[in-house]
C-alpha cells in the first residue's frame, strides 16, 4: 500500500523495490512532498469539494425523502419514478451534456466551469441517496409522526425536530459515502476545473507525476490516500454493512 | 421523542388519524411540500433530467458553443460510425470486459467463499479486501504504474524474475496492456463485491451444510451444491453490473496509457472523451460525442433487457 512505501528515498525505492523500508522510514520525505508540491492547497480544494458534495447530497436526499415519504404530494409517485429512472442511465450518457449544462445553466446562463460549485453540485443528483432516505423514512413509526402533528408540529418542525433526529444511522451512511465519493472522484473535477490551482489532489497528482521525484510522489500519494483510509478504519462497520445494503437495493 | 409522543396519547383524535388527517395536512402543507421538493427539483432537473433530455437533442445537432446549434440530422451518427477508431475502441472495450469477466469476476466470489469459511478474523480479511475501494483511483493507478515498470527492476518483474519469468512489458505492448489494466481494475473493485457476497452468504442456513456433509459432500461439493445455488440471484446481478461497468471503463486507460500503445487500450468512453475534450483532436466535437454516448446507452439498455429476459427463470 501507498502508506507503506511512503517514506523511502528514491534510490532505495529503485534499487530494492520490494523492501518496504530499505533504510528505515524517513518521515522527512513526507514534509518534503507537502511543501515542494504545495499539497496543502490541493488538499484544501479537496476538502471544499467534499464538504460541498456532502452538503448538497444530504440536503437533497433528506428533503426529497421527507417530501416523498411523509408529505406525499400528489405527483410524488411520478417524481419518485423520474428519480428512479436516472439510476438506469449510464454515467457515460451524461458526461458531455452535463458539462455543457454546467458551462451555461439553462435560463440564467451562468457558467459554473472553474468553480467549486460546478464540481460538487451535480453530486446532489444521486438517486441512490433519495431511495435510501425515502425507504428509511417509510420505515419510521407513523404513530410518532402523527403524534407530533397532533401536538401542532408543522411540516418544517416535524422535519427538523422529529424526522432528522431519528435518521442518524442513514444520515451516517449517506455522509460517509458522499465524502468518500467526492474524495475519489477524478473525471468530473478534471473536466469542470481546468485551473490547476482549484483542482483536488486526486486530479492534480497524475499531472505532476511525470516531473516529480518518485519517492516524493509516493509520499504525496500516501498523504492523499491517508484520509480516506483513516475514514474507512473509523467507519469500518458502516462500510462493510452498507455495501451489502447497496447490493440489496440494486437487486 | 416522549415529549412529542406523550400528550398525543392523551388527546383522542390521534387514534382517528389516517386519511382525513393526512389529506388535511396535505392541503395545508401545500407550500411546504413544494419547499421540501425544491432542492430535488433543482438539482435533479439541472444535473440529471435536463442533461439526459439534452443528449437526445444534441446528438442530432452541431453544437460548437460559438454560434447557435444547427440541426444536422443523423450526421453525427454517420461521423462516428465512419470513424476508423470506432471498431478499435469497440474491440478493446469488448476484450477488456471479456478478460474482466473471465479473470476478474470469479475473484471476489472465491475471496468471499474462502473468507466465510474462516472461523476467525473474517472481518479483518473483509476489511483488507475492501481497503483498495477507498483508495482514490487516481492514486491507485499511479501506484500500479510504478509496479508495472517494464524494466527487469520493476516491482512485478522482480517478483517474476524470482521464478525465472519475464520481464513483461506490462503497459508497453499491445497484447499485455489490456490484461494489465484488468488486473488493476479487479484489485480496485473486488472488495465491494466481496462484501455483497459475504452479506448474502450469512443467510445460508447452517443446516444445509450439515445435510450436505451428512450426504458425504466434501468442501467443493458443499460450495457447488449449497453456496453457489444460494448466491445465484446475487451473482446474476453482480454480473450484469460488472458488464455495464466494464463497458464504461475510462479511468484506467486514461491514466495508465492514454489509450496507447498505438490505440491498443483506446476504449469507447475514452473515444467519447477524446471527441469532446481531447487534446490530440482539439476536442469540441460535442455532437459526435453525444451520438456515441447515446448509441452506447441504448446498446447497454438492450443488453441489460436481453440479459434479464434470458435469466428471468434462473434466479430461483
Amino acid at each position: 500500500m501507498a502508506g507503506e512505501v511512503g517514506g523511502t528515498p528514491t534510490q532505495d525505492t529503485l534499487r530494492s523495490p520490494i523492501a518496504l523500508w530499505p533504510n528505515g522510514p524517513d518521515l522527512s520525505i513526507l514534509s518534503q512532498a507537502w511543501t515542494e508540491l504545495g499539497l496543502s492547497s490541493y488538499l484544501v480544494n479537496t476538502v471544499i469539494i467534499a464538504a460541498g458534495s456532502w452538503a448538497v447530497q444530504v440536503l437533497v436526499a433528506t428533503t426529497a425523502g421527507y417530501a416523498l415519504s411523509v408529505l406525499r404530494p400528489r405527483l410524488g409517485r411520478v417524481l419518485y419514478g423520474a428519480v428512479l429512472a436516472t439510476m438506469f442511465v449510464p454515467i457515460v450518457l451524461l458526461l458531455v451534456p452535463l458539462y455543457l449544462t454546467v458551462l451555461s445553466l439553462p435560463v440564467v446562463h451562468w457558467s459554473l466551469v472553474g468553480t467549486y460549485a460546478g464540481a460538487f453540485l451535480p453530486a446532489g443528483a444521486s438517486a441512490f441517496n433519495v431511495v435510501l432516505m425515502k425507504r428509511f423514512f417509510d420505515s419510521l413509526p407513523r404513530e410518532i409522526l402523527d403524534a407530533a402533528r397532533i401536538d401542532g408540529a408543522g411540516p418544517y418542525r416535524l422535519f427538523w425536530s422529529v424526522v432528522l433526529p431519528m435518521s442518524r444511522p442513514v444520515l451516517g451512511v449517506v455522509s460517509v459515502f458522499a465524502v468518500l465519493a467526492a474524495w475519489k472522484d477524478f473525471i468530473w473535477p478534471l473536466i469542470v476545473l481546468p485551473d490547476p490551482a482549484k483542482q483536488p489532489i486526486a486530479v492534480r497528482l497524475p499531472s505532476i507525476a511525470p516531473a516529480t521525484d518518485l519517492s516524493v510522489l509516493l509520499a504525496a500519494m500516501a498523504i492523499s490516500a491517508a484520509l480516506p483510509i483513516v475514514f474507512f478504519l473509523l467507519f469500518q462497520r458502516l462500510f462493510l454493512r452498507s455495501e451489502g445494503l447497496e447490493g440489496a437495493v440494486k437487486g | 421523542m416522549s415529549r412529542v409522543g406523550g400528550p398525543a396519547l392523551v388527546r383522542g383524535p390521534a387514534r382517528r388519524r389516517t386519511s382525513v388527517a393526512v389529506l388535511a395536512r396535505w392541503w395545508r402543507g401545500g407550500a411546504a411540500t413544494l419547499v421540501f421538493l425544491l432542492p430535488m427539483l433543482l438539482v435533479f432537473g439541472l444535473f440529471s433530467w435536463w442533461p439526459i433530455a439534452r443528449t437526445v437533442v444534441m446528438s442530432v445537432q452541431d453544437t460548437n458553443l460559438v454560434g447557435p446549434a444547427e440541426w444536422v440530422g443523423l450526421d453525427n451518427f454517420r461521423t462516428v460510425l465512419a470513424d476508423p477508431l470506432l471498431p478499435v475502441a469497440l474491440r478493446n472495450t469488448a476484450v477488456f470486459a471479456g478478460i474482466a469477466f473471465v479473470v476478474g469476476y470469479p475473484v471476489p466470489l472465491v475471496m468471499a467463499v474462502v473468507f466465510s469459511s474462516l472461523r476467525r478474523l473474517r472481518g479483518l480479511y473483509a476489511g483488507l479486501a475492501y481497503l483498495p475501494v477507498v483508495v482514490p483511483p487516481a492514486v491507485a493507478v499511479l501506484l500500479w504504474k510504478t509496479f508495472y515498470d517494464a524494466s527487469p527492476d520493476g516491482v512485478f518483474n522482480t517478483v517474476l524474475g524470482w521464478v525465472g519469468l519475464g520481464p513483461v512489458p506490462w503497459l508497453e505492448s499491445a497484447s499485455w496492456v489490456l490484461p494489465s489494466l484488468v488486473m488493476e481494475a479487479t484489485w480496485a473493485a473486488a472488495g465491494g463485491t466481496v462484501i455483497i457476497y459475504l452479506a448474502a452468504l450469512t443467510s445460508v442456513p447452517q443446516e444445509l451444510y450439515d445435510a450436505a456433509s451428512a450426504d458425504g459432500a466434501g468442501v467443493l461439493g458443499k460450495i457447488w451444491h449449497v453456496t453457489l445455488p444460494h448466491l445465484r440471484p446475487v451473482l446474476l446481478i453482480t454480473l450484469i453490473l460488472q458488464i455495464i461497468g466494464t463497458a464504461q471503463v475510462f479511468l484506467e486507460p486514461y491514466l495508465f496509457t492514454g489509450g496507447g500503445p498505438s490505440h491498443a487500450s483506446l476504449t469507447l468512453l475514452l473515444l467519447i472523451y477524446e471527441y469532446a475534450f481531447g487534446s490530440t483532436t482539439g476536442g469540441g466535437a460535442y455532437g459526435p460525442a453525444t451520438a456515441l454516448s447515446l448509441m452506447m446507452a441504448v446498446g447497454l439498455a438492450l443488453l441489460s433487457w436481453a440479459y434479464f429476459r434470458l435469466t428471468r427463470g434462473w434466479s430461483d
